[in-house]
């Protein structure tokens, strides 16, 4: 069937930063169940920050360090906000360090300041 | 052996090659062959003739071979077993010493094991289901330029399978629309655009005018976008030095990643494509047209299993094997087969998957599995379920052919992904939920509501052709 061409839409381009940014913001359950998911997988959960224009360089800022043996998600969920308060200009996003691979196993941003 | 004397003649293959007792050693190469012998051959005849007309025999005995220890260098069959539902085939096993093969050459293995024993008139017809490549052969191979694990670092992208698509229509688009088409992908949410095989460097696009304006479409992509972007670059070329002239030229632009057909170009020119990739730092896309040709019989031919571990040791980044959903053949079992020889870094024997041998691959990287061929958002739970998160999903036409165009049709495929990765990611069942999760992921996005719509009545329903060998 033939649509009419002004039925069309228009795809405005995004600046996105990766894995979850065409989701809607995430609940602080929705993160809780992405944190359950990196511990079940046995990886260590380590949390980022950044300046958002430097955002394209491959290391951000390290939170501490990433947090070896933590088993609680809650805990992490602590750190993300302890982590916005010292930063509430920059960007957060939470990894997933996997040892195995030696790579990362899950990495997506859980905050973005005012405006972004 | 000073008391051997030179005996004229013809003999059976098997008083040489047949070694029923012999236990092959960690350092032979071991394959396994399924065999329709020509009638009245029996099995052992057959299995000891293509042990030694893929190693050191010849129909008749030379005084030459009084000159070496052949007992050292030949190939020997030592197992037979029943092909499961095939009375008139069976699998013959055979060991192979390490010192028949020139280190670090996929080519030198071929032209011994698939060589001139396929025309051989005693056989009916003959497959190469699988190789046992030992470690010590392993570790002189180059192997993927990059691999699984630095691509990712390179191009930040975790947690997820990466997203691209193949520029259509395949052939005759100008290089200036071309490279509109491949901004319109990337801009929309994809990770990769894609020269379909057939473009090289024909006359309504020559290779350097589509470089520059696909080279132009990527950095404004990535600018745009704040993520990194890539497209594969076709060097595959009529001979090897345009192949690395243009190579030269993609890296000289800035590009990312180029691409590489590894069959028709042939291994030779593969894995020199892929020293270059190693050394220059580009990544390296490989596609597999001509496989069918060799791999689609299931009784005459080369099983993709060894085509891909084959591929594996060459080298490249990236490796077309089939969608098990869309439109190309594809069985799940064996799809996950060779998809486990590209990636993992141990493989054991499991024939409910067609894998014959444990595979050990040590420290050789792994290969991205790219799953691409008439696959639409619908199909995507069932990707991520299938082929996990160390792949590449190529929706061509399921981007393209969106209503609103590439841009809308990538962001629809972009969204669906993140969905389905979360939703795994909570447990919840893929493939018994997917459209649940779909139609929840739509909600927030119009462009996936659409392609949704547009989509929901395609299926690719065909018997495969190539099954795994199973009774009844």
């Amino acid at each position: 069937m033939a649509m009419n061409p002004r039925d069309m839409g228009d795809y405005r381009t995004q600046y996105t930063l990766e894995t979850f940014s065409f989701l809607p913001q995430m609940s602080a359950d929705e993160v809780y169940d992405q944190i359950c998911y990196i511990l079940d997988q046995g990886w260590t959960p380590a949390i980022e920050h950044e300046a958002p224009e430097k955002a394209a360089s491959h290391f951000w800022g390290m939170w501490k360090l990433p947090f070896f043996g933590m088993k609680d998600p809650n805990d992490l969920l602590d750190e993300i906000e302890a982590c916005r308060q010292a930063y509430p200009d920059h960007l957060i996003r939470v990894i997933g360090y996997d040892d195995f691979t030696q790579s990362q196993g899950h990495n997506f941003v859980v905050y973005r300041p005012r405006g972004m | 052996m000073a008391n051997q004397t030179f005996d004229a003649g013809v003999q059976d293959y098997k008083l040489s090659y047949w070694t029923p007792d012999y236990v092959p050693l960690d350092s032979d190469l071991l394959a396994c062959f399924k065999i329709v012998p020509q009638e009245g051959v029996p099995r052992d005849e057959a299995a000891a003739a293509v042990a030694a007309e893929s190693s050191t025999g010849t129909w008749t005995t030379v005084w030459t071979d009084l000159l070496t220890d052949i007992e050292f260098y030949k190939g020997r069959a030592y197992r037979i077993e029943d092909v499961p539902g095939d009375k008139e085939a069976f699998y013959a096993f055979i060991a192979y010493p390490l010192d028949l093969f020139e280190e670090g050459s996929v080519v030198n293995v071929l032209t011994s094991l698939v060589g001139n024993v396929f025309g051989f008139k005693a056989i009916r017809s003959l497959r190469l289901e699988d190789i046992r490549f030992p470690l010590a052969y392993i570790k002189t191979c180059i192997g993927p330029p990059s691999g699984i694990q630095v691509e990712r670092d390179k191009i930040n992208k975790y947690g997820r399978p990466l997203l691209g698509c193949t520029i259509k229509p395949k052939l005759g688009l100008s290089a200036k629309n071309y490279g509109r088409a491949v901004y319109e992908c990337l801009r929309g949410g994809l990770d990769f655009t894609k020269d379909d095989e057939n473009v090289n460097s024909q006359p309504f696009m020559r290779w350097q005018n589509r470089f520059e304006f696909v080279a132009e479409a990527v950095h404004k992509a990535t600018e745009e976008t704040g993520e990194t972007k890539g497209h594969y670059l076709n060097v595959t070329a009529p001979d090897s030095e345009q192949m690395i002239e243009r190579a030269e030229f993609a890296k000289e632009l800035g590009m990312p990643i180029i691409m590489h057909d590894f069959l028709t170009a042939g291994f030779s020119a593969n894995t020199a494509l892929a020293k270059w990739c190693r050394k220059n730092g580009v990544l390296l896309h490989i596609h597999r047209a001509m496989h069918a040709v060799i791999d689609r019989h299931p009784r005459h031919g080369i099983h993709f299993r060894v085509l891909a571990k084959c591929l594996r040791l060459s080298g490249g980044d990236h490796l077309h094997t089939g969608t098990v959903v869309g439109k190309l053949e594809g069985d799940r079992q064996s799809t996950l087969g060779f998809v486990d020889q590209l990636r993992e870094a141990f493989v054991p024997e499991d024939r409910s998957r067609g894998v014959f041998f444990d595979q050990d691959w040590g420290s050789l990287p792994g290969v991205f599995a790219v799953a691409s061929g008439g696959i639409h958002v619908w199909h995507m739970p069932a990707l991520v379920s299938i082929f996990g998160d160390d792949s590449v999903l190529q929706f061509g036409g399921g981007t393209q052919g969106h209503p609103w165009g590439n841009a809308a049709g990538a962001a629809a495929n972009r969204v669906a992904l993140e969905a389905c990765v979360k939703a795994r990611n909570e447990g919840r069942d893929l493939e018994r939920e997917a459209g649940d999760i779909l139609r929840e992921a739509a909600q927030h996005s119009p462009e996936l509501a659409i392609a949704l719509e547009t989509w929901k009545e395609i299926k690719f329903e065909f018997d495969t052709v190539d099954k795994l060998d199973t009774a009844g």
